[in-house]
């Protein structure tokens, strides 16, 4: 019974991930697509946690749907004459995007298929506690530094998202 | 790993506001006119187009706050670890933290969040051209 639940939670997390995902490709209107981009995102996580990556499937919550998702709507918005704005629908260089599409399916197909994904119902424990003790202790420095980057990545995105005019003076 | 709590909480969650909206649909009578169903915007009269160009101080501050982010994110492992690892790990947070401090102390001095009132001549030719959009539809 508890078997079949699991399945089923697990086919509405692949429902709800490729459903959203054709709704961001094939909607005509772009907030159409952010909006659905958000379903695609929660999905994802949900599939984290099935491949037992708990941190992950939190890190995916908190700074992809929490946070970048705000970024991109936020974009939307910021663009002038949104209104009434389609996307143009005809393709152009068809067979060239075709290229880089196939190799990416191989490299997928090759990981599906070589990945052993039975491994992971044997280890499926939490992995937040491991990751916090490695990242303390082995990886310290790694997080101190980790720190440091974040903040250079502060300053830099202020530095750029300042009106040009002020440059003089900061 | 017991997700099977979250993922209740979700069905749950998603069930209350599908019965709430399914019940409201069921029970309440239906008789729309212009009146009820014009956009409601805190008793105003709405006006214009919502399709107006935001403040671009939002992206600002949701940049800044995708660094504070990634912070709390690093703060869930290092959370569950604190009872074993102890005085260390909270000295390893702290400086983690003072680093962090660093750009939120630069963007507050820099007056990076400080809002920019919109200019209230960009408004109104914003407001202009979506009330001329739905005259011409």
């Amino acid at each position: 019974m508890i078997d079949i639940l699991i399945q089923a939670i697990f086919w509405l997390f692949v429902v709800l991930t490729v459903g959203s995902a054709i709704v961001v490709v094939f909607s005509k209107r772009i907030i159409y697509s952010a909006f659905a981009l958000l379903f695609t995102l929660i999905g994802v996580a949900g599939l984290y946690v099935f491949l037992a990556a708990d941190f992950l499937a939190a890190s995916q919550m908190l700074i992809y749907v929490g946070g970048i998702l705000t970024l991109i709507i936020f974009g939307v918005f910021l663009t002038a004459k949104i209104y009434g704005m389609t996307i143009p629908d005809q393709a152009h260089q068809r067979y060239l995007a075709l290229l880089p599409v196939a190799g990416f399916a191989a490299v997928l197909i090759h990981v599906l298929f070589s990945a052993d994904w039975n491994l992971l119902q044997s280890t499926a424990e939490p992995t937040t506690e491991n990751l916090g003790k490695l990242l303390l202790t082995t990886y310290l420095v790694p997080f101190e530094v980790a720190s440091v980057l974040l903040l250079a990545a502060l300053i830099g995105a202020m530095r750029i998202s300042r009106p040009r005019e002020e440059d003089d003076d900061r | 790993m017991n997700f099977g709590p979250i993922f209740l909480f979700l069905i749950a969650a998603g069930g209350v506001v599908f019965v709430a909206l399914f019940l409201n649909r069921m029970l309440a009578p239906r008789k729309p006119n212009p009146e009820k169903l014009s956009t409601y915007e805190c008793g105003e009269e709405a006006v214009g187009s919502p399709w107006i160009r935001f403040n671009t101080r939002f992206y600002v501050i949701a940049l800044i706050f995708l660094v504070f982010d990634v912070e709390v994110l690093f703060l869930f492992p290092w959370a569950v670890n604190l009872k074993s690892l102890g005085m260390f790990a909270w000295i390893e947070m702290a400086v983690f933290i003072i680093i962090l401090s660093v750009g939120l102390a630069y963007v507050w001095a820099k007056r990076d969040l400080e809002w920019i009132k919109p200019d209230s001549d960009e408004i109104q030719a914003a407001l202009r051209q979506s009330s001329q959009t739905i005259t011409d539809k």
